[in-house]
C-alpha cells in the first residue's frame, strides 16, 4: 500500500469486522516535534492483550486468525522503518485502540494520500457504523461526525448523488483547510 | 465540536431525495457491493469504489445503494464488485478497474445486462 490513508481504511475494516458500532479515526500532525500519529479506536468485541501482541506478527497470525491477516504487520513495519511504533490496546468486550506513529519528515514515510476518499468510503460503505474523524495539524483542528448528517437525512441512503456530493465537499474542504502541502 | 456549515442544504437534499425515492420505489432495489479486505484495498478497491461513487454523482443516479464487505475469499480476483438488482441473483465481477466499474454501472445496474466478460464464478 502506497498511502497511509489506505492503511487506515484497512485498519478500520478490522473494526467493522469486530462489530463496532462507533469508530473514531484520529490523525495528529505535529511539525514542531516532527511526529505524525494516527489512531483508530472502536467499541467492538476487543481481544485479550496476548492476542493483541500476536496479531502484529505475520507468522503467527496469517493462518490462525484470518480476520486480521497482514494489514497490521505491514503498517507496523512501515512505522518502525520511520523511527515510529505501532501499539494496540484492547480488552475483550471493551473495544480496541490501535496507535501508530511516524517521524513525520522521514524520507520513507508514506504520504497521507486521499484521506477524504477513505472517510467517504467508510461513511457510505458502512452506513450502520457511527464514524468520527478528527484531524489535527499543530494547533488547528477539523472534526467530522456522521451522526449529524445521518440524523438530518433520516433514512435517505448516503449513496444518493446529492448526499454524496455534500459529504465529499464537507470532508475534503475540512481537510484541505488545515493540511500542509507536503508533496 | 463538529459543525455542519449548511444544515439547510441537507434539509433541501433530503426533500429532493424523498421525491425521487417515491418515483423509483417500483423498480426494485439496486445494490452494488465492493470487496474491501486487505487484499481488495491493496489491489485498488478504494479507486474502484471511488469510480462508482463519482459516476453516481456525475450522472445523478438515484436509487443505488453502494456498500462494502470484507474479504470474500477470492483475493486473486480483487478488486471484486457484486451487483444485485431487486430479488435477482447476485452477480460477482473480478479485477474491476475504474473503467470496468463504470461499464458495470451503465450496462448492468442501469440497463440490466450482465457484463459477462468480467464475471467470475465463486
Amino acid at each position: 500500500m502506497k498511502e497511509l490513508s489506505l492503511h487506515l481504511l484497512d485498519i478500520a475494516e478490522n473494526s467493522i469486522n469486530a462489530n463496532a458500532s462507533h469508530v473514531t479515526i484520529c490523525i495528529d500532525e505535529n511539525t514542531l516535534e516532527d511526529r505524525l500519529t494516527m489512531s483508530v479506536k472502536d467499541n467492538g468485541h476487543g481481544m485479550t492483550p496476548e492476542m493483541a501482541l500476536r496479531i502484529v506478527d505475520p507468522f503467527t497470525t496469517s493462518r490462525t486468525t484470518r480476520k486480521v491477516g497482514l494489514g497490521i504487520p505491514l503498517l507496523k513495519a512501515a512505522a518502525e522503518m520511520c523511527n515510529g511504533f505501532l501499539k494496540i490496546n484492547s480488552q475483550p468486550g471493551e473495544g480496541t485502540e490501535l496507535i501508530v506513529q511516524f517521524q513525520r519528515s522521514h524520507i520513507d514515510r508514506m504520504p497521507l494520500g486521499d484521506m477524504a476518499g477513505t472517510i467517504l468510503h467508510l461513511v457510505v460503505g458502512s452506513p450502520t457504523t457511527h464514524w468520527t474523524f478528527k484531524y489535527k495539524v499543530n494547533d488547528t483542528n477539523f472534526e467530522f461526525d456522521d451522526q449529524i448528517i445521518k440524523a438530518e437525512l433520516d433514512g435517505i441512503p448516503l449513496s444518493e448523488p446529492m448526499v454524496l456530493s455534500f459529504i465529499r465537499n464537507e470532508i475534503s474542504n475540512g481537510i484541505n483547510n488545515i493540511s500542509i502541502n507536503e508533496y | 465540536m463538529p459543525t455542519i456549515k449548511s444544515i439547510d442544504d441537507l434539509k433541501r437534499i433530503r426533500e429532493e431525495a424523498l421525491k425521487k425515492q417515491e418515483m423509483k420505489s417500483a423498480s426494485g432495489q439496486k445494490q452494488i457491493i465492493v470487496g474491501m479486505g486487505t487484499c481488495g484495498i491493496a489491489a485498488g478497491a478504494r479507486d474502484t469504489m471511488k469510480a462508482i461513487l463519482e459516476k453516481i454523482e456525475k450522472d445523478n443516479l438515484s436509487g443505488i445503494i453502494v456498500t462494502q464487505t470484507g474479504c470474500i475469499g477470492v483475493c486473486e480476483m480483487e478488486p471484486i464488485v457484486q451487483v444485485q438488482i431487486g430479488d435477482g441473483p447476485k452477480v460477482t465481477y473480478g479485477k474491476v478497474s475504474k473503467d470496468i466499474a463504470a461499464r458495470i454501472v451503465d450496462e448492468h445496474v442501469l440497463a440490466g445486462n450482465i457484463v459477462k466478460e468480467h464475471m467470475v464464478n465463486i
